[in-house]
């Protein structure tokens, strides 16, 4: 990895790694008495680490011009590598606090191995480390392909890849540890919010050069959603996240702002958390992994814009529908339920689109598993923004809030439609970029789509369940005019479906551990010999769909 | 004008409501413009071949 980079790349990379462990230093010393003086600790010991990584490697030559008529495929590859890492982890929390709902003696009276603790470290597990890994892996393979350009320099895309998981391992120590500014999606503090703004601002300018070398005049839709995901999730987060810290030695800071501003800020933030990391990034994925795996253009290049710009304006203002019957202004209130409503359009445009660009070549859907996952993805997404149209209502929500029914709309969205198009993608891209006949086992691909599927529909289904039962359990009153049941009574109701839905959960995580493992088996697998391997960039067999089903 | 919420409520009111219709004409204008027709074609079909290489 490190012999990719030039002799000067490996001196800058020594320089950032050097100020690095010099602000890791610095926290370490600071907070001595906090829990940052860990992290401190911790960001020395990676910076350290990466130093003897490429002092070892300095000895090796540097990489030849000829590199230049390549892509630059080493950062999707450890991207993808870490995604699945992170997935396995997250997902296995995820399990975990499951049983925590179940059976909460599971906590042993141990403070990290609390539910608070816990679900951040799931939460942020599952959507930036496996998502948020995934997203970068497959944005520098699409930007590279489309832009017919390789990435601009050998250094940059490592930063951002290695930057953004030290942020998301700062997130997940420091919920352990009990680090947290308790905002939704944004729990890290003060300094790790730095860190992502540099990482996340490099990224963005990494993405606009690769663009600046297209020969293309047109810049292809998927190019688009990864896009507006680096650019809004920019600007989300450091709006969300300004805040004074209490000091340098201090992992406490205060946010800017207090009261209802700060409810709306946040789910401001949060929902369109929801729409450009959860949503435009992998629709990016979707508009390029699916018709290149289907071997058929868009259905309609034209709705795919439309969708473009409908998903990237009403989305804005949706964010209020997370605050219904709160002190937020009423109208503020009918503001996001109508765009929640009216996103409903450009939703399923794009659900449509990933559909109809499939007729003509559902055989392939039929025989080949990973075209399979980005269908039905593309089938959870209607649902999903289906469902979220309709929570947004705000009577539906005076029934839906608080209870269950939220938790299943959420995992219908992560589970259904993003991991499964980002696995149908990973399936998609690991032998092209490894240069493999195919994956290592068409078999397990299989197993693990089933596995996923009856994880997610349990889990779904038993959460709409109990959700709803919940709801309506709140507001059933007696005669005299009482509430019926109490709290405790809900609770008792909802014991079965949490096991339901830990189970489902379990399924979902044997789906992932096969696919980890078909991943490690294909790429320590053998490459295609050079003689046979194709002149082109994919193997020639593995856009065929050539698994035999029967 | 008397509080920073009442002018907010008149702009998301009265700019806002324009200002959203306009960008939907533009961009259905921008879609339906017949002469991008070929551009977006080829787009669309441009992934599916092609990419063996970077350019340079
Ligand atoms: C048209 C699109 C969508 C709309 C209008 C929408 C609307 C909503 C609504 C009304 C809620 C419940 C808020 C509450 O009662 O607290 C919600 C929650 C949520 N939705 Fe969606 N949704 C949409 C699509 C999606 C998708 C595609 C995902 C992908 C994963 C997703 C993930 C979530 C998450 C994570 C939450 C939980 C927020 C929390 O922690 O409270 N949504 N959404």
């Amino acid at each position: 990895m490190v012999a990719q980079l030039t002799k000067s790349e490996r001196q800058v990379a020594l320089v950032i790694l050097l100020a690095l462990t010099i602000v890791g230093l610095i926290f370490a010393g600071a907070g001595k008495d906090d829990p940052i003086g860990v992290h401190g600790f911790l960001i020395m010991a990676c910076a350290i680490a990466a130093i003897f990584a490429v002092i070892s490697a300095s000895a090796e030559p540097e990489p030849s011009p000829e590199r230049l008529d390549t892509y630059y495929d080493d950062p999707s590859k450890i991207g993808i590598v870490l995604a699945m890492a992170w997935a396995a982890v997250g997902m296995l929390v995820g399990f975990w606090v499951a049983l925590l709902l179940a059976f909460p003696d599971l906590t042993f009276d141990a403070g990290w191995a609390s539910f608070g603790r816990l679900r951040p470290v799931h939460t942020s597990g599952v959507i930036f480390g496996f998502g948020g890994n995934a997203l970068i892996a497959t944005s520098f393979y699409v930007m590279q392909r489309t832009s017919r350009a390789r990435l601009p320099d050998q250094l940059s895309p490592l930063f951002v890849l290695f930057g953004y998981n030290l942020f998301c391992l700062l997130a997940a120590t420091g919920y352990l540890m009990g680090i947290t500014q308790s905002k939704e999606y944004a729990e890290p503090e003060w300094y790790a919010d730095i860190w992502l703004v540099i990482v996340w601002v490099t990224y963005l300018v990494l993405y606009l050069r690769t663009l600046a070398r297209r020969q293309e005049p047109h810049i292809y839709v998927a190019n688009w959603y990864y896009l507006a995901f680096v650019l809004v999730v920019a600007m989300l987060h450091i709006v969300n996240n300004l805040a004074v810290p209490v000091g340098l030695g201090s992992a406490k800071s205060y946010s800017l702002f207090s009261g209802v501003q700060d409810a709306m800020t946040q789910w401001w933030y949060g929902h369109n958390a929801v729409a450009f990391f959860l949503t435009a990034g992998f629709l990016g994925m979707m508009y390029y992994y699916l018709p290149k795996r289907a071997g058929r253009p868009l259905f309609s290049y034209r709705m795919s814009i439309i969708s473009f710009w409908g998903i990237t304006f009403l989305y804005m203002w949706a964010g209020s529908h997370h605050l219904h019957y709160t002190a937020l202004p009423q109208w503020v209130q009918t503001l996001g339920m109508t765009f929640s409503v009216m996103l409903l359009v450009p939703s399923w445009s794009a659900a449509a689109n990933a559909l109809l660009t499939l007729n003509g070549a559902w055989h392939k859907v039929r025989d080949d598993a990973t075209l399979r996952f980005m269908m039905v993805a593309a089938v959870f997404y209607g649902l999903t923004t289906f469902e979220g149209s309709f929570l947004a209502i705000r009577p539906v929500n005076a029934l839906s809030h608080y209870t269950d029914w939220t938790v299943g709309h959420v995992h219908a969205g992560a589970l259904g439609w993003v991991a499964m198009i980002t696995f149908g993608a990973i399936y998609a891209s690991v032998p092209w970029l490894w240069k493999r006949d195919a994956m290592y086992s068409a078999r397990l691909v299989e197993v693990h789509f089933w596995f996923a599927v009856t994880g997610t529909i349990i889990y779904v289904i038993s959460m709409w369940n109990s959700g709803i039962i919940q709801g309506l359990m709140w507001r059933t009153y007696t005669p005299e005019g009482t509430l019926a049941y109490s709290f405790v009574d809900s609770l008792i109701e909802m014991h079965p479906y949490y096991i339901a839905r830990a189970i489902g959960g379990l399924f979902f995580l044997i789906g992932t551990l096969v696919g980890c493992y078909n991943i490690w088996m294909t790429v320590r697998g053998e490459a295609l010999p050079a003689a046979t391997e194709p002149a082109g960039d994919i193997p020639a067999p593995a856009i065929a769909a050539r698994q035999p089903a029967e | 004008m008397d509080s920073p919420h009442d002018t907010l409520v008149l702009v998301s009111k009265t700019f806002g409501l324009f200002y959203l219709i306009a960008l939907s004409v533009a961009v259905l204008v921008y879609v339906y413009w017949p002469s991008n027709r070929r551009k977006f074609d080829r787009a669309a079909q441009a992934i599916l071949q092609g990419e063996d290489k970077p350019w340079r």
